[in-house]
This record gives structure tokens, sequence and C-alpha cells, in this order.
């Protein structure tokens, strides 16, 4: 099983498999594509993936069933997962957020930010390094998931 | 203006502390070219044609004196003893290196700069207009706001990796000097009908390849809702924007591809759950930003006396009374001018500054302007609060570094980006075809004639002379590997914005000067005595001007 970074710690547990996108249905523990997601009848527990112009309009109305979201980059510089994670969040959402894909450490910081939980980085070498990046900023000027006062609010 | 506390001090050392390891892991090969790509860009840093640029934050413009001789040490010690005001009122390095750079930041952020968005797909440096706090005709100053908007984009976790680059403008005037129209966002203070301060917000504005006037997405709303309304709008790009083509990528394609309705009910839909929410802005947030932006400490002077006085001066001294007349404008304090420094002189590329300069500009501010100093989206520099007595004297020293050039607002004061000679991206050279122009038109008793006239070059489409807003516009192409000059007539940037037109086919470098010279003889045959340039085209049109310039030599 890949090592993943999970709520601020490298951790090998993972039961769930990557998303098999030419399935039809989705597989017992792997993450449904979100095609395969919206056939499922029962969403209780399930895990999804959102692609790039997936949107997160869909899993709204399930939010509370949901188990695992999984936000994919294919590219690092294809910035819509970051806008599905906070609006994710902001609607409620709590179960594991999960970036996977091509992001680099270097985004690590502004995917927390945004709500991520969760890292599935491609270069496994990197993540012990990649725990220090979480923290490139001890301070923010506005509002985000992990401090939803802007610095204007909190100001002395 | 505005002075750090503890927390931007925090934010922006650790910014330094970020990219210098990341420039090490870059070096070291744990950082690939595309991945450092992003990430250099957004500390301001191109690789270009001869060695990397870097681009200088100067936050809608102001700089102090500290911050002046500090760019100074800087062009000298890690540079080529200049630097460059681009055309969004940032400093930009010809020959910074690599390896440097991190030292650079940490330097910048000693005296409370940084170099953060200045380029890349995120949010860039707001700009407003540099007669901001001082112009008779403003409602409200608009660099709280800008601030306010600088703090919230500033490593804006979720608009960091935009579909391209964002550029908002704020302006406190009816006459628009921070060419609004023309930006992704533009923002206007203004009243409504209970004469409550708040603001129109425009978006899908911009140049480049395909030139848009803004849309007006809301007439009027509240300060408070400020940035939670900036927040949908760009939550609506992030998601809906183009990124399968770099060229479709920005704003006013998304907008103009929705229609103006439908993208305004996606930005309300947003909205609405954001709207009230804790970024909300507060009547304290808009009060210390306000605070930061007070009158300086003006003396009660005999507006009548000054006035008498400067007369005087004038008359026995008629070089200095020409100055005065180009490179001034009036002051709302009685007694006080804002002078506009001149970075055109002919033989300098447009908009370059000395280090020597700096250091004598850091002075001069410190001396006649309350300490501070700003930078234009003209390419120029502006002392805003000068007392009319100390003109003189200041004008004597800006004469003698040579940034007197009376020309603020006529032909000669070009503004030009820096083109073929530095930027990889240019099609075509644009400093030398400025000073063509400028050497061409040495006769400053007809540059007066001709009146005021905005002439923008572009080494190519990405616009950054902004030759669609130039009442003459000239664009660098490349056509079969030679450098080719497009013309176009009848841009506006402000109030009534507009865009040029193309004249036709395009020229070669060496007939520019020529060629402008039949668009100006054609504009004094037809002018009637009290016409402008963009008078006399908005009345004619094109095709005298198009007859003119193309007619077959008998």
């Amino acid at each position: 099983m890949p090592k993943l970074i999970k709520d601020g710690a490298v951790v090998a547990d993972d039961h769930w498999r990557a998303p098999e996108a030419e399935a039809e249905q989705v597989a017992q523990g792997a993450i449904a594509t979100l095609a395969q997601w919206e056939k499922l009848e029962d969403k209780r527990g399930s895990a999804v993936q959102l692609e790039p112009g997936d949107g997160v309009e869909p899993l709204l109305p399930h939010l509370d069933e949901i188990e695992l979201v999984t936000v994919d980059f294919p590219s690092f510089t294809d910035g819509r997962g970051f806008s599905y994670a906070r609006e994710l969040r902001e609607r409620g959402y709590r179960g594991e957020l999960r970036a996977v894909g091509a992001f680099i450490r270097d985004q690590l910081h502004l995917l927390l930010r945004c709500g991520f939980n969760a890292f599935q980085l491609a270069d496994e070498s990197e993540l012990e390094g990649a725990l220090d990046s979480l923290r490139d900023f001890s301070e923010h000027y506005q509002a985000a998931i992990d401090q939803p006062l802007p610095l204007f609010r909190r100001r002395e | 203006m505005y002075v750090y506390d503890e927390y931007d001090q925090r934010i922006v050392d650790e910014r330094v502390a970020q990219f210098r390891d990341q420039t090490r892991r870059y070096l070291d090969g744990k950082l690939t070219e595309e991945q450092f790509l992003p990430l250099r860009l957004q500390n301001g840093l191109y690789v270009q044609r001869l060695a990397p640029m870097m681009r200088i934050a100067v936050p809608y413009g102001l700089l102090n004196a500290t911050q002046l001789r500090k760019l100074a040490h800087i062009t000298r010690h890690y540079d080529k003893g200049y630097a460059h005001v681009s055309t969004r009122q940032n400093i930009q390095l010809n020959w910074p290196r690599l390896e440097e750079v991190p030292d650079i930041l940490a330097e910048l952020a000693s005296v409370q700069m940084h170099a953060i968005q200045t380029s890349g797909n995120c949010i860039r440096n707001t700009t407003t207009d540099q007669f901001a706090g001082v112009a008779s005709d403003e409602l409200e100053d608009p660099r709280p706001y800008c601030e306010i908007i600088r703090q919230w984009s500033t490593f804006h976790p979720e608009f960091a990796f935009l579909p391209r680059k964002f550029k908002i403008a704020v302006c406190g005037t009816e006459q628009d000097r921070a060419a609004i129209h023309s930006h992704d966002i533009g923002v206007e203070l203004l009243p409504n009908e209970t004469g409550e301060v708040g603001f129109k917000i425009l978006a899908g504005g911009g140049l480049g390849r395909t030139p848009v006037i803004g849309s007006v997405i809301i007439p009027w709303i509240e300060k408070k809702h400020l940035l939670t309304y900036l927040e949908a709008i760009l939550r609506v790009y992030n998601q809906h924007g183009r990124r399968d083509n770099k060229f479709k990528a920005r704003i006013k394609i998304l907008v103009k591809a929705m229609g103006v309705e439908a993208f305004r009910d996606a930005v309300e839909k947003e909205w609405a759950p954001l709207k009230d929410g804790p970024s909300t802005l507060t009547d304290e947030a808009i009060a210390r930003a306000k605070s930061f932006f007070v009158s300086p400490d003006y003396e009660q002077l005999d507006g009548a006396a000054a006035e008498a006085a400067l007369a005087e001066q004038a008359q026995r001294d008629p070089i200095f009374a020409n100055w005065v007349k180009r490179n001034t404008v009036a002051h709302r304090v009685p007694g006080y001018r804002a002078v506009t420094i001149s970075l055109k002189a002919t033989g300098y590329a447009p908009g370059d500054v000395t280090d020597k300069q700096l250091d004598l500009l850091a002075d001069l501010a410190e001396r006649y302007s309350f300490n501070e100093l700003r930078t234009t989206h003209q390419q120029n520099m502006v002392l805003a609060d000068v007392r009319q007595s100390d003109l003189y004297a200041l004008w004597q020293a800006l004469q003698k570094a040579g940034l007197a050039t009376p020309n603020i607002g006529y032909l000669t004061d070009v503004i030009c980006c820096p083109g073929g000679d530095y930027c990889a991206l240019a099609n075509a050279k644009s400093i030398p075809v400025a000073e063509a122009i400028q050497s061409r038109f040495n006769d400053m008793d007809y540059v007066y004639d001709l009146g005021p006239i905005d002439l923008n070059i572009s080494g190519c489409m990405n616009a950054c002379g902004h030759h669609h807003i130039g009442h003459i516009g000239i664009l660098g192409v490349d056509k079969k590997g030679q450098e080719f000059y497009q013309v176009s007539l009848g841009g506006n940037q402000a109030k009534n914005a507009s865009l040029g037109k193309i004249l036709g086919p395009s020229f070669k470098q060496e007939d520019m000067p020529e060629v402008m010279d039949k668009i100006l003889g054609t504009y004094v045959e037809l002018r009637t005595e009290e016409e402008s340039f963009l008078d006399t085209y908005n009345r004619v049109g094109i095709d005298p001007f198009k007859e003119r310039v193309y007619a077959k030599a008998d």
C-alpha cells in the first residue's frame, strides 16, 4: 500500500483502491469515479474521486454519507481541485478529503488550507520533507478552512 | 503608506525562507524545471532572453525613501545598476542571478517589500490611480481598498493556480486613471442614490490577444461585501475558466462565452453562501486600512501668495516655467502641486531608472514630498505632495539627473514594454521604435502643439505596453522571422474607454517615424481648434489616416 500523509503524519494504512475508470460499476473496496458513484443506490460509506471539471454539485446532497472524497490533480497547475475542496468543507463535508495525482510538495500548505486532510504524493521519497511544507506559513491574511477568521478579525 | 506589523513581516519572512528552500531544491535537482516554474513565477522570477528577469511588487505604486535606497542598492549589487518601471507600477530587474534571488527577496523583506505574485497564474499586484489621495476630482481614496485586496489575495490558498493571470484595479474618480475597464476585475468607488459610497464591480476586461472592455457585474455593492464578492467571481473563474488553451484562458473569454447574464448568475450563486460570512469587512478593518492613508502633515499655506511667487520664478526662467506647465498638476491643498518625474528622456529605454537616480529620488522624496514616491502605469514616477515654493529647487535637482524632460502626457512620453531586447516572449523590439519616434519628434513646440497623445508600444500580443488603449498603439509582429509593426488608432484608457482600431498592413521598423509623421500630419490638417488627437479621430474616423499613410507615392 502506498504511504500517505494523513492529519499531519505519515501513515501506511489505506484500504481504498484507486478508481477503475473502465468498470461500469464500482468494485468492492475501490474508489468510485463520479459516474460510478452516481449509480450507487446506497451511498453510505462510499468513496468517490473528483476529476477536474466534475464539480462538487452532485455530492452536496450526500455529504453526510460519504466516507472519502479524493480529488485528482492530473496536472499540478490545474487548480480546480482547490475550489472543490473548499466548497465541500464549507458545505459541511466532514469525512476524509484526500488530494491525489500530480500535485507537488510545495502546494501542500495551500491544499491543507483549502480543507484537504490527506495527501497521496506521487513521489514517496518526498513524504518526510513534505511534512515541513505543510507548515510553510504560520500566519495568513485570508479566511480558509483551517482558519475561518481572516486576519482583520483577529488583529490586535 | 501602509506599514507592516509583526503579522505582515512574519508572512514575508516565511515566504523568503520557503523560496530559499525551493531554489536550493531546484539547484540540487530535486525540483524539476516544470515544477519550479510556477514557484519562481509567483516570486517574480522569469527566465528571459539574456538572463532571469525579476519583477518586484510595488503595491499600488507606493514607495518610501528607505525602499528606494534599498532598490538602488539591489540594482547596484545584484544587477547592472538600473531598474525598469513596468506598466503595472512594479519594478523590474533585467540581470539578477537565479542563485541570488532568495538574497534579493530577503533584502526586500527588510524594507517591507516582496515579489509575491508579480507573475504566474494568480492574483497580481492591485493597481490604482497614481494621484490617489491628492486628486481634486477624487470621491474617496482607493488605496485602503487596494491594501485590503492585497492582503486578501496574498497567498490566497484557493486561487494560486488559476487558469491564467488575474489583474485587479481600483479607482476612486469618475475620470478613471487606473484603466479599470481593461482589467480582469475593475473596482470603482461610487455613491448609490442615497449617497452611500460603495463599489461598482466590472469583470472580464483585458488587453492581450483579445482585447475586451469589462462588463458591469454588479452596479453597486456595499463596501463590506467587497472581499466575499471578489471571492465569488474568482471561484466561478477558477472552476470554469478554460485551461485547455492558454490564449483563451483569461476571464474575459469566460464572460463572453457564458454571456454576462449567466456569468452574473453564477457569481450570485457562489456569493450567496459567502455573503455576510467571516470575510465580510468590518468597520474596524476598513478604518484600520484607512488609517495608513491619512493626509500628510500639510502646512497651511497662502495659495495665492504661492501662485504669485511661482509665477515670478516662471517669468525669470522659461525652461522652468515650461516644466511646471507640462510635468506638474494641481493639488487639492493650496500651495502644493503633484510632480511627475519623466522617465522618458530620449536615448533611454522608457521607464528605466538608474541606481544613482533612485538614490537621488529617495533624497528628494524625503526633502520635498513627505518621504513618499509613486510609480505610475505610464512608467513615470510621481512626487505627490510638493510645496510650490520647493518646485524650483526640485526642478534643478531633477534636471541635473536627466529627470526633468517636460513631456508628460505628450507624444514622447511613450509607454513601452521591454520588448525583444529583453523579453523572451516578444515578437519584435519595442525600445528602438520608441527611441526612433522620440528622436524624430524632437521639436518640442511641435509636440506640444499636437497636444496630449498616448503612444503605447508592445513587442507582442501580450500587450504589456497596453497598445490597444493608446490613442496611437504600436504592436510588434513577426512575419516569417522578420519584425514588423502594426499600428492602431483611437484607443482610450480613461472614462469611455475604447480599443484602438487597426490601421492596416504592418510596417518595417525603419518606416515607423515616417508613418507617425503622416498620422500626426493628418490630424494637424483635419483638427478644429479645440480638438485633441482623439477628438479628431473620433469625429473623422480611421479612413483619412489610412488614405494618407497608404497613399502610393507619385
